[in-house]
C-alpha cells in the first residue's frame, strides 16, 4: 500500500515539473530586439484578456480579435509603451473585462473583500461556539453528582497503587 | 447566560440570508448571457477615425460621419452568418427611416462586399470598409453583428451584440432611437 501512494506521488510530481506554459498561438513572429519589451509582452499578453473568449488571456487564443490585438500591443510596446498605458487602452476600448485585474470599485468590491469576509466569518463562527462552550456551566444532578464522587474516590485508591 | 439567546435570532437569520442571496445570485446567472459585454464606450464619444467608403476607395470619412443625428451603427461581415440573418431586417428598418451606418469589419474582400449589398439590397445611408479591423479595436467591438445606437453628437447610447430582429429592435432599441430622434427634433433638427 505505501508503495503505490509513494509511487502514485512520484507521478505526480513528475507530472507537475513536466508543465510549462504551453501557447495555442505562434509568438515567434513578435521579435525584439530590447529583452524587457519582450518580457512585458509577455506579461501583457498573459494578463489581458480575450474579449470574443470568455476565460482565455489573448496569450492563450487563436481567435483572429486576439490575434489583432496581440499585434497591437505588440505595437504599442515597440513604441515604448508602459504597461499602464497598454492596459488602459485596451479596457478603454473593452472595459474592465479586459484586463485580468479588476480594479478595485463598488461593483468588484465583493470580488476583492468575499474570500476575507468567508474566511473572517469561519473564524468568528468559531470562536463564539468556543466561547460558549467554555461558559457554559454543567448542571449535574444528584444522581450524577454520586457518580461522580463514587469515581473520583476510586481514583485516588488507584493513585496510592 | 442570556447573551447567546440574545442573538440566536442572528445566527439563525444570517445564514438564511446568505443563502436567499446566493440563490438570486446564482439564478441570475443562469439566465444572464457571459457572451454580451456592455460597451466601454456608452456615454462616451465615439472614436476619431478614417475610413474609405466601400464602393469608392477614393472618398474617406472621418468620424464626422456619425456626428449631426441619432443613428445607428452597425457591423457586418460577409463572413458573418448572423449579419445575413439580420440583414432582411436591417433593410426593413431602412425603409422605415431608420438612420443606419455601415462599418464593414474585417471582410474577405472589398469585391465580397460591394456584391452582398448589391444582391441583398443595401440599407445604410454609408459604408465604412474597416479592410484591418483597426477602427473596430476602437469602437471595442469583439464581433459581428455589433450595433451602436449614437445620439445627435456623435456619443455612443448603447450597444447591442448579435442580430437586431423585431424583438431586439420593438423592446429595446426603438425606444431608445425614438427618446434621440424626439429630442432631436425638439432642437429643430441640430444636434
Amino acid at each position: 500500500m505505501k508503495h503505490w501512494l509513494a509511487m502514485l506521488f512520484a507521478v505526480l510530481m513528475a507530472s507537475v515539473g513536466s508543465i510549462s506554459v504551453s501557447y495555442a498561438v505562434n509568438l515567434e513572429t513578435y521579435q525584439f530586439d530590447d529583452p524587457n519589451k519582450e518580457a512585458l509582452f509577455r506579461e501583457l499578453i498573459n494578463e489581458l484578456r480575450c474579449p470574443k473568449c470568455q476565460n482565455q488571456s489573448i496569450a492563450d487564443s487563436d481567435a483572429p480579435l486576439a490575434k489583432d490585438l496581440r499585434d497591437r500591443t505588440y505595437q504599442m510596446v515597440q513604441q515604448g509603451a508602459t504597461k499602464q498605458e497598454v492596459v488602459d487602452y485596451m479596457v478603454a476600448r473593452y472595459g474592465d473585462f479586459a484586463y485580468y485585474r479588476p480594479p478595485v470599485r463598488l461593483s468588484t468590491l465583493v470580488l476583492w473583500l468575499g474570500p476575507v469576509l468567508v474566511v473572517l466569518t469561519g473564524a468568528l463562527v468559531i470562536i463564539v461556539r468556543v466561547r460558549q462552550q467554555r461558559h457554559e456551566e454543567v448542571e449535574l444532578s444528584d444522581h450524577e453528582r454520586e457518580q461522580l464522587a463514587a469515581l473520583q474516590s476510586s481514583g485516588q485508591d488507584n493513585d496510592h497503587d | 447566560m442570556a447573551q447567546p439567546n440574545r442573538f440566536k435570532w442572528l445566527v439563525l437569520a444570517l445564514p438564511l440570508l446568505a443563502f436567499l442571496w446566493l440563490t438570486i445570485f446564482l439564478l441570475r446567472g443562469l439566465f444572464s448571457d457571459p457572451t454580451e459585454l456592455s460597451s466601454a464606450l456608452v456615454g462616451k464619444p465615439v472614436p476619431q477615425f478614417e475610413l474609405p467608403d466601400i464602393y469608392d476607395p477614393s472618398t474617406t470619412y472621418t468620424e464626422a460621419v456619425l456626428h449631426g443625428r441619432p443613428m445607428l451603427l452597425n457591423v457586418w461581415a460577409t463572413w458573418c452568418p448572423t449579419c445575413r440573418a439580420e440583414h432582411a431586417y436591417l433593410n426593413k428598418l431602412a425603409q422605415q427611416g431608420v438612420y443606419i451606418v455601415g462599418l464593414n469589419y474585417k471582410d474577405d474582400s472589398r469585391a465580397k462586399a460591394v456584391d452582398w449589398l448589391n444582391t441583398l439590397g443595401d440599407p445604410y445611408r454609408l459604408n465604412l470598409f474597416d479592410e484591418r479591423g483597426a477602427v473596430a479595436i476602437d469602437f471595442g467591438v469583439y464581433g459581428a453583428p455589433e450595433t451602436f445606437l449614437i445620439n445627435a453628437n456623435g456619443e455612443v447610447m448603447y450597444r447591442h451584440v448579435g442580430d437586431v430582429n423585431e424583438r431586439v429592435w420593438s423592446t429595446i432599441l426603438e425606444p431608445q432611437y425614438r427618446a434621440l430622434m424626439a429630442d432631436f427634433e425638439r432642437a429643430g433638427g441640430q444636434p
